[in-house]
């Protein structure tokens, strides 16, 4: 589903790559957490899935094309394939709940009929039942998480990418977060969550993949944050 | 459904940016008024130069009834004088002068007079009698004028000569100064247009940031996102246009047909309908420059 071969990025020629000839490879329907400490390159990572930004040398390959050679007016077709979650959530604050994950289908030109069929569902998917007219600064940090998610998922993305979703809730309502991920995942979505939060991941025994100053330094089925334990806060 | 969502998003945007939008709206009206009267200057200076302007230089009137110049005591002309004059016009003296000559009939100019004055009140009290015959003349060169002056003017049946070139240039060489001027306030005013039109859009995408930052991550397309903008700056600058035909048009209606025409009854204006020859194009011309201008900011201060 994601292919990264040989992947170097350079965004400032006077130090090190933020991603340094990494090469890997996650299958559709895998759930994968991204660790390592601030600047190891998790972002980027992020970023050049999205094609926000280039590759200096390597390809990088999303649902088996090459991201290099998608003309820019394709290259929104390529995002909706993609769902995006971030530890700041980046809800629209002056529309409801529905009215939030309605924008995304909006906006790509999706009929009123099917976005009022679809948004009640997939709220009911994250566990929102009911919250549909709140406000976002009505809700607690989980709950504005999970219409980011219900956002992120509500065109059925194949891939969906979590940049620290948990970076600003606790450990409770993380967990609630990630049963939320895990569900889509079960779906047969692949998940790529960037995290800091080792005791998420020591729990859930997923497929771990460790980057370190640009590089991968471990890829590991089941495994454990450890590697990254001492740069955890 | 998009369309629907378009609309919504440059409603929201002209609401949220009202002050900026006023004074996009202001400033495009105010520069396409100016454009507009250099427009009419041009029109205007059409309409006097009448049928015969561009073609000849002379005209070599003939008595009519109403004549009092001394050549004419024996009253309107006669078919010997005419032959005389046409002979005289043919004449070797005279023909290295002229280089066409065309004879113009009281029909001819009560035509002539009509296509002219076709605004004028007094266009419909006019018949073909009062209106002298003439022999229109261009000559080789125009500076010679005089030497035709000397030979015509005395003959039988000649009531005046005129070089209507003479009069009618200061006047026009006036009016082009004045859209000239107008041409210049107008690019100076436009530059402001277009400056003050990329500022009120790059205020608009940064208020709107939120909004365009989660329609690109969840792959609208650029036209989705840019549109909003762009034709949030078009709609200010098309009711710019638009308050500017209305300004051009009273002007034609209440400054020039009701006033100017009544004081100078003897000139043709032009009328309110040539604001409807001139308002499409500046409608385009404020739609573009904004449409131009927005796409440029938009490429510089919006991410797609």
């Amino acid at each position: 589903m994601i292919r990264f071969d040989n992947v170097t990025k350079v965004y400032d020629q006077n130090s090190r790559p933020a991603l340094d000839r990494v090469s890997l490879e996650v299958d559709r329907g895998d759930f994968v957490f991204l660790v390592g400490p601030s600047g190891s390159g998790k972002s980027t990572f992020i970023r050049l899935v999205l094609k926000e930004d280039r590759a200096t040398r390597g390809s990088v390959y999303v649902a088996g094309q090459n991201v290099a050679n998608i003309p820019s007016w394709r290259v929104p077709k390529l995002r909706r394939g993609i769902g995006v979650v971030f530890q700041d959530f980046r809800l629209l604050p002056n529309k409801t709940v529905a009215a939030n994950v309605a924008f995304a289908m909006q906006v790509i030109g999706k009929s009123r009929a099917m976005i009022r069929e679809t948004v009640p569902e997939v709220l009911k998917t994250v566990g929102l039942e009911g919250k549909d007219h709140r406000m976002p600064h009505e809700l607690s940090g989980g709950e504005q998480q999970r219409v980011a998610i219900a956002r992120a998922v509500v065109n059925k993305p194949g891939i969906l990418l979590a940049d620290e979703p948990t970076g600003n809730l606790d450990p409770t309502t993380s967990m609630g977060i990630m049963k939320v991920l895990d569900r889509i995942n079960q779906n047969g979505t692949t998940v790529v969550m960037a995290t800091h939060d080792n005791v998420i991941v020591n729990d859930w025994r997923k497929r771990v993949i460790e980057l370190k100053d640009g590089k991968v330094v471990r890829d590991e089925a089941e495994g454990i944050y450890a590697g990254a334990q001492e740069d955890a806060k | 459904m998009r369309l629907a969502f378009i609309l919504g998003e440059i409603g929201s945007g002209l609401r949220r940016n009202l002050a900026m939008v006023t004074s996009v709206i202001l400033v495009t009206f105010i520069s396409l008024t100016f454009v507009g009267a250099a427009g009419m200057l041009q029109l205007q200076i059409n309409q006097m130069k009448g049928f015969w302007y561009d073609k000849v230089q002379v005209a070599v009137f003939l008595c009519v009834d109403t004549s009092t110049a001394a050549t004419c005591a024996a009253g309107p002309v006669t078919d010997e004088q005419r032959t005389e004059i046409k002979n005289t016009l043919e004449s070797p003296a005279v023909t290295q002068y002229v280089d066409t000559y065309v004879y113009e009939s009281q029909d001819d100019a009560l035509g002539h007079f009509r296509d002219q004055f076709a605004n004028s009140p007094i266009v419909d009290s006019v018949t073909a009698d009062q209106l002298p015959e003439s022999f229109r003349v261009s000559l080789v060169d125009p500076e010679k004028y005089e030497v035709i002056n000397e030979i015509f003017s005395s003959l039988p049946g000649v009531e005046v000569v005129v070089d209507q070139r003479e009069i009618l240039e200061r006047v026009f060489s006036v009016m082009n100064a004045a859209s000239l001027v107008a041409v210049g306030i107008a690019a100076i005013m436009i530059v402001c247009a277009i400056l003050l039109i990329a500022t009120t859009i790059r205020l608009s995408a940064f208020s709107r940031r939120r909004e365009t930052g989660i329609m690109r991550l969840v792959g609208a397309s650029k036209a989705v996102i840019q549109l909003p903008f762009i034709l949030e700056g078009v709609i200010a600058a098309v009711i710019g246009a638009l308050l500017a035909s209305v300004t051009l048009w009273a002007v034609a209606r209440f400054f020039i047909g009701d006033w100017l025409a009544r004081e100078y009854p003897d000139t043709a204006f032009i009328s309110e309908s040539s604001v409807f020859l001139l308002a499409p194009g500046l409608i385009l011309l404020g739609a573009v420059l904004a449409g131009v201008s927005s796409l440029l900011t938009l490429r510089r201060y919006l991410k797609v």
